[in-house]
């Protein structure tokens, strides 16, 4: 019996041999530092190949929705981090084998990771047994696990390695030390004379006193001198130590194929939900977004920016949550307003959410429908440089060019502050032209830029805008709402940076 | 085994919760020491701001000094002891039992206290501390400081041999009674054999198993079963086969190998050892601290002797009541500035709460409160009492509330601060406490100090806090007086006709003047 995988319900969708690389929008959108923070300490997995591979195919997503919603129960999510941490010993056990130099001390370790091994599987098989399980999934490797454990191989490897271990861990030696000579024998029940010191001094017992015993765990391995023990600890009982010879040839490769790969991709469900329980602790929700490769009318409501979320600057400060929606020929939504307002972030979160979505993950929301791309095109601002302001124009020409080529009707693009270097008549213009193009795609994008003509262009483009306190212009909200650009908001920041509204000119020019 | 000479069931730690995990109670001792050494350094002490104003307000530097005899180390067990006083007038009579034992028999005592002295001063000299580095280091460090330890103990047992029939009290009696029965002179041959076996001439033997990867695991140290028997027995046992090698001679990895091999072997003995060198260590520090406050007893009581000042062990009366009666109550700390004899007063103020102290200035008021306060702390930790008899209910914390000179921080004015210290004093205080107020709240006009004074003294009446007030605040002392506070006292510097003071109080309502004529007669007299 073979079982295909607990990411992908048909194999054809698997990431192929060669791993894909980062996709170029990560940098852009901040992914890479989700990515990070999600697979920190998990590079034994190589989740990351996961991560990069975006589906498009609504039945697969559901197929991942349905494992993760399984594993929110707390209780099956424990037993599979207790699988993880298991197999994590026997690959240890496992390396170990290959770097020992004595031939029982290597034995010992090969049992001792079989042992592991068959403990996982057991442990899982049976935990397994009992979770009410509803995802096709984990279903389908349940049933793959029962069969596995009742299997003869499994069945055989299991009891000979108690019963090798169970000879070997009754065993008990004594060994003499007198100078430079080493006698080993069989122990006679001698007394144990720590035991009786300790006694006759208890007496004087005050309280806490400092704990003298050194710990002498020297990680695991053996000297010529422990080595020598133990040969002639073998010699003194060779039918146990015979019966691990013969547990050592009989089972090589004793991991199963299919076991090894769900141990690694279950991690890509553990991993997120993980990653998103710390954010979730901060107030912040996700939902389990619906997902179309066909509708374009998407929305999300109380979104945010993940990367920021998890930003130790954000540790303290709350997250301001966004909704957003597209609804009949909406395509376009120009995000305009006040500087430092929120609106990168929003450029971001948009492309962040659909990115997630098409993993199959739950996303940073209230409640969501996105859609399902072929490809994330980003365009952000690169940092400036006066000295080049010509070449940095055709630069961005030339990269609008090459995206809108690249683009279908099925990408989402998100273009941040384009033309922000040029003189405002020139973006204008040039503006103006990308975005009939972008229209004629029929493509969803998010458009972040100073020239709020672009918002009333036609039916197909929305505003919204980044808000201030009405009170306080100076004090942003981090609110990006959908309302006509009226300048006004954008005017007065600058305004404000150059110190030029009412007040400060008064202030300025003291009479 | 336990010293149990400060409390009946439990050791004395300057604080009162037990030391935590890992802390070794030798560094309680060290605490007292470091402790002092940065006193001398001028440093601020760690003490909360009501008991460093209690030390300044008692001059209890003065008494801690007479105590300490120049000995550092008693001076702070004793500076400890006295602030952290006893409620319970039980475990105050287990101290002063044992205290009326020491007065009797100062010379065993001091030959007691000498021991533990001898056990830090042999450490010190010889550079004994048991090694951490590895097992045999700490093995035989532990050995060397257990052999001096078991010297001591001996010595100890002489003591006890030799004296304890001339103690009566239930503390020593119970000290030496375990001194007798713990260290038998069967336990001392035990423990020389103990010592002499560590010494391993004969090689270790230690027992292990197969543990995880066939890695050598419990390994255990076992006292060989044929040691001592006739070497026929030996031989004719039935042993199992042995398999033995010996190490090369240039095997240096496989010498250092071995030594680690018996260095597990012997971690859990060396622990053992060194865990109950540490014990015994920490049972020679707990006597050290214990007798070092009977000890600064002493040297008061044989200072007050030499003054001719009369002690008196007090009878203290339980939280809750209200007693207060004494004959020839003096200022030991005045006594032992002036170096003579001092004016004592006698009061019988049993069931009052209140005493109002008013009178002729430089009266003796402050004398008197001072006094008040002292004998209290001397009773609460168990000490005799500066009076020819003294009898007080215990208070669950004592404060005191003195006029201060303006504050040179300038940060507040003179009657907010004052306030502000009453402010701290409220948060720490608790029915069944006492407070001494010292002119406080003078700093503003009559009226309104009165009037904060008297709902300041009225609240912690009603929260059955025991007041003294000494003051010249007419409109509060006489306040008290019309009500007829039924639970009230109001005693008066004496001032004879002629003016000259007796410095002795005596009862009688307030009097509006407080004599400042007389003061200013005596000043300026001659120009008039």
């Amino acid at each position: 019996m073979t079982f295909p995988s607990v990411l992908f319900e048909r194999p054809e969708g698997r990431p192929g041999a060669e791993a894909p690389g980062e996709p170029a929008c990560f940098a852009d959108l901040n992914l890479d530092q989700v990515v990070d923070a999600i697979t920190a300490r998990k590079d034994v997995y190589g989740l990351k190949p996961f991560f990069y591979t975006p589906l498009r195919d609504a039945e697969t997503i559901l197929y991942r929705h349905e494992v993760m919603w399984d594993l929110e129960d707390g209780a099956l999510m424990a037993c599979v981090k207790a699988f993880a941490e298991q197999m994590i010993i026997v690959r240890r056990y496992l390396a170990l084998v290959e770097k020992l130099d004595f031939h029982y001390h290597r034995e010992g370790w090969f049992l001792e990771a079989a042992l592991v091994y068959c403990g996982a599987v057991s442990d899982l098989e049976r935990d397994l047994g009992l979770a009410h399980l509803r995802s096709r999934g984990l279903s389908a490797f349940r049933e793959y696990v029962t069969s596995y454990v009742q299997s003869q191989a499994f069945q055989s490897l299991r009891t000979e390695a108690l019963e090798v271990k169970h000879g070997l861990s009754t065993l008990e030696y004594s060994v003499s030390v007198r100078r430079d000579t080493v006698k080993v024998r069989q122990y006679e029940g001698e007394v144990d004379y720590s035991a009786e010191v300790d006694k006759t001094f208890e007496r004087f017992r005050q309280g806490a006193v400092k704990d003298y015993r050194l710990d002498l765990y020297k990680g695991a391995g053996m000297n010529h001198i422990e080595a020598q023990i133990l040969d002639f600890v073998a010699r003194l009982h060779p039918a146990q130590f015979a019966a691990l010879d013969r547990f050592c040839a009989g089972h090589g490769e004793f991991v199963d194929d299919a076991i090894r790969s769900f141990d690694r991709e279950i991690q890509f469900y553990v991993a997120y939900l993980d990653f998103i329980a710390g954010i979730k602790r901060k107030g912040l929700g996700f939902c389990y977004p619906q997902v179309s490769a066909a509708r374009r009318d998407v929305y999300c409501c109380e979104a945010f920016d993940l990367a920021l979320a998890n930003s130790p600057l954000f540790r303290e400060r709350p997250v301001i949550c966004n909704d957003f929606f597209l609804e009949g020929p909406e395509r376009v939504i120009v995000v305009s307003g006040p500087n430092q307002g929120g609106k990168t972030t929003f450029a971001r979160m948009f492309g962040q959410l659909h990115y997630l979505a098409g993993l199959g993950c739950p996303v940073p929301g209230s409640e969501a429908r996105l859609f399902l791309f072929d490809q994330i095109v980003t365009h952000f601002e690169r940092v400036e440089d006066i000295r080049n302001l010509r070449g940095k124009l055709q630069d961005d020409l030339v990269r609008i060019h090459d995206i809108l080529d690249r683009a279908t009707p099925d990408t989402i693009l998100i273009l941040n502050e384009i033309f922000a270097s040029t003189t405002l008549e020139d973006a204008v213009f040039l503006s103006k032209e990308i975005m009939a193009k972008v229209m004629d795609l029929d493509l969803l994008c998010v458009w972040v830029t100073f020239i709020d003509e672009l918002s009333s262009l036609s039916a197909k483009t929305v505003s919204m805008v980044s808000t201030t306190v009405p009170e306080n212009p100076a004090m942003r909200t981090f609110k990006i709402v959908r309302k006509p650009a009226d300048g006004l908001a954008y005017a007065l920041s600058i305004a404000e940076k150059h110190r030029l509204t009412f007040e400060q000119i008064r202030e300025r020019i003291r009479p | 085994m336990k010293v149990f000479l400060m409390y009946r069931d439990r050791d004395f730690h300057s604080k009162q919760e037990p030391p935590p995990d890992q802390q070794v109670l030798s560094q309680e001792v060290e605490r007292i020491l470091r402790m002092h050494r940065d006193r001398d350094l001028g440093s601020k002490q760690e003490l909360p701001s009501t008991q460093q104003a209690l030390i300044q307000d008692l001059e209890l530097g003065t008494l801690f000094e007479a105590m300490a005899q120049g000995d550092r180390f008693v001076y702070g067990v004793s500076r400890e002891a006295v602030l952290i006083g006893l409620t319970d007038p039980d475990r105050i009579r287990y101290r002063q039992e044992i205290l009326k034992d020491c007065l009797k028999n100062p010379a065993v005592v001091r030959e007691i206290y000498s021991i533990p002295i001898q056990a830090i001063e042999s450490k010190r000299h010889h550079w004994m501390w048991i090694s951490c580095s590895y097992p045999s280091g700490i093995l035989n460090s532990a050995i060397e400081m257990l052999a001096m330890f078991v010297a001591l103990l001996k010595k100890l047992r002489g003591i006890a041999d030799q004296h304890a029939h001339r103690f009566e009290s239930e503390g020593f009696g119970r000290f030496f009674a375990m001194i007798q029965e713990e260290l038998t002179d069967d336990y001392f041959a035990l423990m020389d054999d103990h010592l002499r076996r560590l010494a391993f001439r004969s090689g270790v033997l230690i027992s292990g198993k197969p543990g995880k990867g066939n890695e050598g695991t419990d390994y255990v140290l076992r006292r060989p079963n044929h040691q001592g028997q006739p070497w026929m027995k030996r031989v004719t046992a039935k042993r199992s086969r042995v398999y033995s090698f010996r190490l090369d001679p240039r095997d240096e990895h496989g010498a250092r190998a071995l030594g680690e091999f018996v260095g597990r072997g012997i971690n859990l003995v060396a622990n053992a050892a060194a865990q109950a060198a540490d014990h015994i260590d920490s049972f020679f520090n707990i006597l050290y601290m214990e007798l070092a406050f009977y000890v600064g007893c002493m040297n008061l009581s044989e200072q007050l002797a030499q003054l001719g000042e009369p002690i008196a062990f007090s009878e203290p009366a339980t939280a809750g009541e209200r007693r207060h009666s004494f004959v020839g109550l003096y200022d030991v700390c005045l006594a032992l500035t002036m170096k003579r004899q001092v004016v004592g007063n006698d009061v019988n103020a049993d069931g009052k709460e209140l005493f109002v102290i008013t009178g002729a200035n430089q009266g003796g008021k402050s004398v008197f409160l001072r006094s008040v306060g002292l004998a209290q702390l001397m009773m609460q930790c168990g000490m005799f009492v500066p009076a020819e008899s003294f009898c007080a209910n215990v208070c669950t914390g004592l404060f005191t509330h003195y006029k201060r000179e303006e504050d040179s921080s300038m940060e507040s004015g003179k009657f907010d601060e004052e306030l502000g210290r009453m402010s701290a004093i409220v948060d720490k205080i608790a029915p069944d406490c006492m407070v001494l107020f010292n002119e406080s709240f003078a700093a503003t006009n009559e009226r309104e100090g009165s009037e904060i004074a008297r709902q300041i003294v009225t609240a912690l009446l009603e929260r059955r806090i025991k007041v003294l007030y000494v003051t010249h605040l007419y409109e509060l002392a006489h306040g008290f007086h019309k009500r007829k506070t039924a639970n009230a006292i109001f005693l008066r510097a004496e001032r004879q006709a002629d003016g000259t003071r007796t410095f002795k109080l005596a009862e009688g309502e307030p009097l509006q003047t407080s004599y400042g004529q007389d003061l200013y007669d005596g000043i300026f007299g001659e120009e008039n």
